[in-house]
C-alpha cells in the first residue's frame, strides 16, 4: 500500500473523517478534554489496542455531531467518543 | 479417597465467548447466586471430568486488565489474586479467547502470568477462525506464552474434550506449579510494552487472512447507519412488543384453561367448604393467574439472550450513546436499561459495568421506570378488558399499541428524571468516556440461550411457587376472614379484613378513582407487581363466587369505568411496586438514602400522574 506510506501531516483522530485510514503516532492524553485523568485515560486506550504502530480505520459516525466513531484497530472495532480519540495522534 | 474438588476459573475480555463455553462445560449444572444478570453476578458450575475429577468453574466478569476500574472488575481482580474473603484462589485458571479477535486476550495474558497462577489458554470459536482462514500454530503460541494452549468449539458437541483431557492432565499433577504472585497495577509504558509484546507473539504464531470478516462489515453498513440504524432498533423494539403481546397469546390462553379445568376439578371433587375455597380461589387462581404469564417472560428474555448473543447489544449502546448523552446518560447505561425492561433487578446489577460512580446512579434511578415483565400481566390484564381488540391501519393491533404507548411513556419519563438530576443534583458532571469493543457478529448459540432462558424461567417459576404463592395465601386469608355474620347482606368479603385494610386506605386512593379492591391488591403488589393480578383475582373470585373466578378480565371491565382502568395502568408505569428493587437499589449504592430517593420520586410521580390520568379521563367522560 504505496498511499500509506506518503508523507502526511499527523491529526487527531477524533477530527478524522469516516473512511479515513492511517497508523497511530502517538498518544496525547493531555489534549483530549476527557473526564478521566490522563494516567487512566492512556490506560483504557492501550488495554483496547490503541498503541503506537496500530493501524486504524473510521468506520463509522453516530448521528448527533457524527460522534461517537466505531474505529477499526487492527482487527478489533472499537466504539469511542471524539472527545477521547483527540488522544489518539495518527498519520 | 477421594480427590478434592478442582477449582477453575474463567477469564477472558468481554465477547470472548465465556459463558458460552460456561454453558458448554456446565450445561444446567449452575448456580447462579441470587439473581440473574449477564455475567455480572457470580456464577458457578459444576462438571465431572473423564477421568472423574469433580471440578467447579465460575464464569468472572469480562475484563480486558486487572487494574479493577470497574466493580465488576474488581470481582475478577479479586477472584484471580486470591483476595476474595470466603474464596479460594482458582487452582487453574482457563484465559478464554475468541480465536478471531485475540489481540486484546494475549495482552491480558501476559499481564496474569504476572499472578503466578496455573494457566491455560483457551482458543474459543476455532472453527469460526478457521472458516474465516485465521491459522494458528498452536505449539508455537503455546510455546512462545508458556502456557498451555488448546483449541475449543464451545458451541459444538465433543468441542470441548481437548480442554477436558487437559484439565485432567494438570489436575493429575501432584502439585500444581502455583508461582509467587508478582502483579502489580501496570503503569502506562509497561502495558505498551506488555501490548508490542503480544503484537510479536501472534506475529510470529497466527495468520491473519488479507480480508477481515466482510459479513460484520456489511451489517454494519446498514445497523450503524446513522439514520436506518436507529430505524432498525426502533423496528427492533417495536417487533419485541407485539410478539409479547400477540406471539404468547395462544400459550397463555392454553395455560389458562388448563388451570380453569383444574379449577373446576377442585370445585367438582371436594365438598364446598373452606378447603375448596382455599384451594381454588387461593391457590390455584391465584398462582395459577401468574403462571400464566411465563410466555411473555420467556420470550422477552429470548429477545435480550438473541439480540446480545448475536452481538447487537453494543451495537445499540453506540446508536444511542449521544442520543442518551443528551438525557444524560451513558451509551453503556444502554444494556443495563434493556435488561430492566425483563426485570430492574438484573438490570440495577448490570449497571456495575459503568464505571463512573454519577453515571451509575443515574441508571440506578431511572432503571425501575423501564417497564419490566412483572407490569406485563397487570397490564395485559387491564388492556384485555378495556381496549378493543381491532387492527389499526391494516396490521398493528391496537393492544400491542396501548402496551407500546404504556413503553414508550416508562421510557421518556425515565429520560426525562435523568435530565432533571444532570440538572438539579449532580451538576458539575463531566461526561465520562464511552469506549466498546464492538464484537463481529456471530449466529447465535441456541444451546446457550436455551439454558439461559431455562434459568430465568425457573427463577420465575420459584418465584410463583414461594413469593407470590405465600402472597396469596394471605389475600385469600384476608378476604375470607372474618366470616360474614349469619343473615348479613351483600357479598362476604365485605365483612372481612380485606375490606377493612382496603377502605381504611380508600380515601387516599378515591382521587386517583381507585376503589377499596384496587387498595386491597396494591398492598401484596408490593412484594411482587404481578401479585396484584392474582390478588385482584381472588378479591373478586371470593365477592363475586364462582362464575367470577372464571374471567377476571369479564369482571373488571364491568365493575370500573374506563377512567379507573387507565388511572391504575399509569399508576404501574410509575409506581415503586417492588420490594426486591428496592432492596436491591440499597445494596447496589450502599445505603439507604438512594433507595428513599427512589421510592419517594417514584411514588410521587405514580400519584401525579394517576391524578392528572382519572381528572382527564373523567372530564372527556370516560368516569
Amino acid at each position: 500500500m504505496s498511499e500509506q506510506t506518503d508523507i502526511r501531516t499527523s491529526q487527531p483522530l477524533g477530527l478524522a473523517k469516516r473512511g479515513y485510514s492511517g497508523v497511530i503516532q502517538h498518544l496525547a492524553v493531555a489534549e483530549a478534554m476527557s473526564a478521566l485523568a490522563g494516567h487512566e485515560l492512556e490506560s483504557r486506550l492501550i488495554e483496547l489496542g490503541f498503541v503506537e504502530g496500530a493501524r486504524v480505520e473510521v468506520l463509522h459516525e453516530g448521528i448527533v455531531g457524527r460522534d461517537p466513531i466505531a474505529v477499526r484497530v487492527e482487527n478489533v472495532t472499537i466504539a469511542l467518543r471524539r472527545r477521547e480519540a483527540m488522544a489518539i495522534i495518527v498519520a | 479417597m477421594e480427590a478434592p474438588l478442582l477449582h477453575l476459573a474463567l477469564v477472558g475480555t468481554p465477547n470472548s465467548g465465556k459463558t458460552s463455553l460456561f454453558n458448554a462445560l456446565t450445561g444446567s449444572r449452575q448456580k447462579v447466586a441470587n439473581y440473574p444478570g449477564v455475567t455480572v453476578e457470580r456464577k458457578e458450575g459444576f462438571f465431572v471430568t473423564p477421568a472423574g475429577r469433580q471440578v467447579s468453574v465460575v464464569d468472572l466478569p469480562g475484563t480486558y486488565s486487572l487494574r479493577g476500574r470497574s466493580p465488576d472488575e474488581e470481582i475478577t481482580r479479586d477472584m484471580v489474586l486470591g483476595r476474595t474473603a470466603g474464596e479460594a484462589a482458582p487452582d487453574l485458571i482457563l484465559c478464554v479467547a475468541d480465536a478471531t479477535n485475540l489481540r486484546l486476550t494475549i495482552r491480558l495474558l501476559l499481564e496474569l502470568k504476572d499472578t503466578g497462577r496455573p494457566m491455560m489458554l483457551v482458543l474459543n470459536m476455532f472453527d469460526i477462525a478457521a472458516r474465516r482462514g485465521v491459522s494458528v500454530d498452536v505449539p508455537k503460541l503455546s510455546e512462545a506464552l508458556g502456557v498451555p494452549v488448546v483449541t475449543s468449539i464451545a458451541v459444538r458437541k465433543g468441542g470441548i474434550a481437548e480442554l477436558l483431557g487437559r484439565t485432567d492432565e494438570i489436575a493429575a499433577q501432584e502439585q500444581t506449579p502455583v508461582g509467587p504472585n508478582r502483579w502489580q497495577p501496570l503503569t502506562a509504558s509497561q502495558l505498551r510494552a506488555m501490548q508490542a509484546e503480544a503484537d510479536r507473539i501472534i506475529a510470529s504464531a497466527v495468520t491473519l487472512p488479507a480480508k477481515p470478516d466482510t459479513w460484520t462489515g456489511r451489517i454494519d453498513a446498514v445497523v450503524l447507519h446513522p439514520v436506518a440504524g436507529l430505524f432498525i432498533l426502533a423496528l427492533i423494539l417495536f417487533l419485541m412488543f407485539q410478539a409479547v403481546f400477540a406471539w404468547a397469546q395462544p400459550l397463555m390462553e392454553l395455560l389458562s384453561s388448563g388451570f380453569d379445568a383444574l379449577g373446576q376439578l377442585v370445585q367438582d371433587t371436594l365438598p364446598e367448604g373452606l378447603l375448596q375455597s382455599f384451594l381454588q380461589n387461593g391457590v390455584i387462581s391465584g398462582v395459577g393467574s401468574v403462571i400464566v404469564f411465563l410466555p411473555q417472560i420467556i420470550i422477552i428474555f429470548l429477545f435480550i439472550l438473541l439480540l446480545e448473543d448475536f452481538g447487537y447489544m453494543a451495537r445499540a449502546a453506540f446508536l444511542m450513546d449521544r442520543i442518551m448523552g443528551g438525557a444524560g446518560l451513558h451509551g453503556r447505561a444502554f444494556i443495563p436499561l434493556l435488561s430492566s425492561f425483563a426485570c430492574a433487578i438484573p438490570g440495577i446489577m448490570a449497571t456495575r459495568v459503568i464505571d463512573n460512580r454519577r453515571d451509575r446512579l443515574t441508571t440506578i434511578l431511572i432503571a425501575p421506570l423501564m417497564t419490566c415483565s412483572a407490569r406485563i400481566p397487570v397490564y395485559t390484564l387491564i388492556i384485555s378488558a378495556f381496549i378493543p381488540d381491532r387492527d389499526v391501519w391494516g396490521w398493528f393491533n391496537l393492544r400491542g399499541l396501548v402496551l407500546f404507548g404504556l413503553y414508550a411513556a416508562g421510557i421518556s419519563s425515565a429520560l426525562g428524571v435523568s435530565f432533571l438530576v444532570k440538572f438539579f443534583m449532580l451538576r458539575d458532571y463531566a461526561p465520562a468516556p464511552f469506549m466498546l469493543e464492538l464484537p463481529d457478529y456471530k449466529l447465535p448459540r441456541l444451546k446457550s440461550i436455551a439454558i439461559g432462558v431455562y434459568t430465568r424461567a425457573k427463577m420465575f417459576l420459584q418465584r410463583a411457587g414461594t413469593t407470590i404463592f405465600s402472597m396469596m395465601v394471605l389475600i385469600w386469608f384476608l378476604a375470607s376472614f372474618p366470616t360474614a355474620p349469619a343473615g348479613a347482606e351483600g357479598p362476604a368479603i365485605n365483612y372481612s379484613l380485606a375490606a377493612i385494610i382496603g377502605k381504611a386506605l380508600e380515601p387516599l386512593l378515591a382521587p386517583l378513582g381507585f376503589n377499596w379492591q384496587i387498595a386491597v391488591a396494591l398492598i401484596p403488589g408490593m412484594a411482587a407487581r404481578e401479585v396484584a393480578v392474582a390478588a385482584l383475582g381472588t378479591v373478586y373470585a371470593i365477592e363475586g363466587g364462582k362464575e367470577a373466578a372464571d374471567q377476571i378480565g369479564h369482571v373488571l371491565a364491568t365493575k370500573w369505568s374506563l377512567a379507573t382502568a387507565l388511572s391504575l395502568l399509569v399508576w404501574y408505569i410509575f409506581a415503586p411496586q417492588c420490594a426486591s428493587t428496592l432492596a436491591v437499589i440499597r445494596r447496589e449504592t450502599g445505603g439507604w438514602r438512594w433507595m428513599a430517593v427512589t421510592f419517594v420520586y417514584m411514588l410521587a410521580l405514580a400519584y401525579l400522574a394517576s391524578l392528572a390520568t382519572y381528572n382527564m379521563a373523567v372530564t372527556l367522560g370516560a368516569g
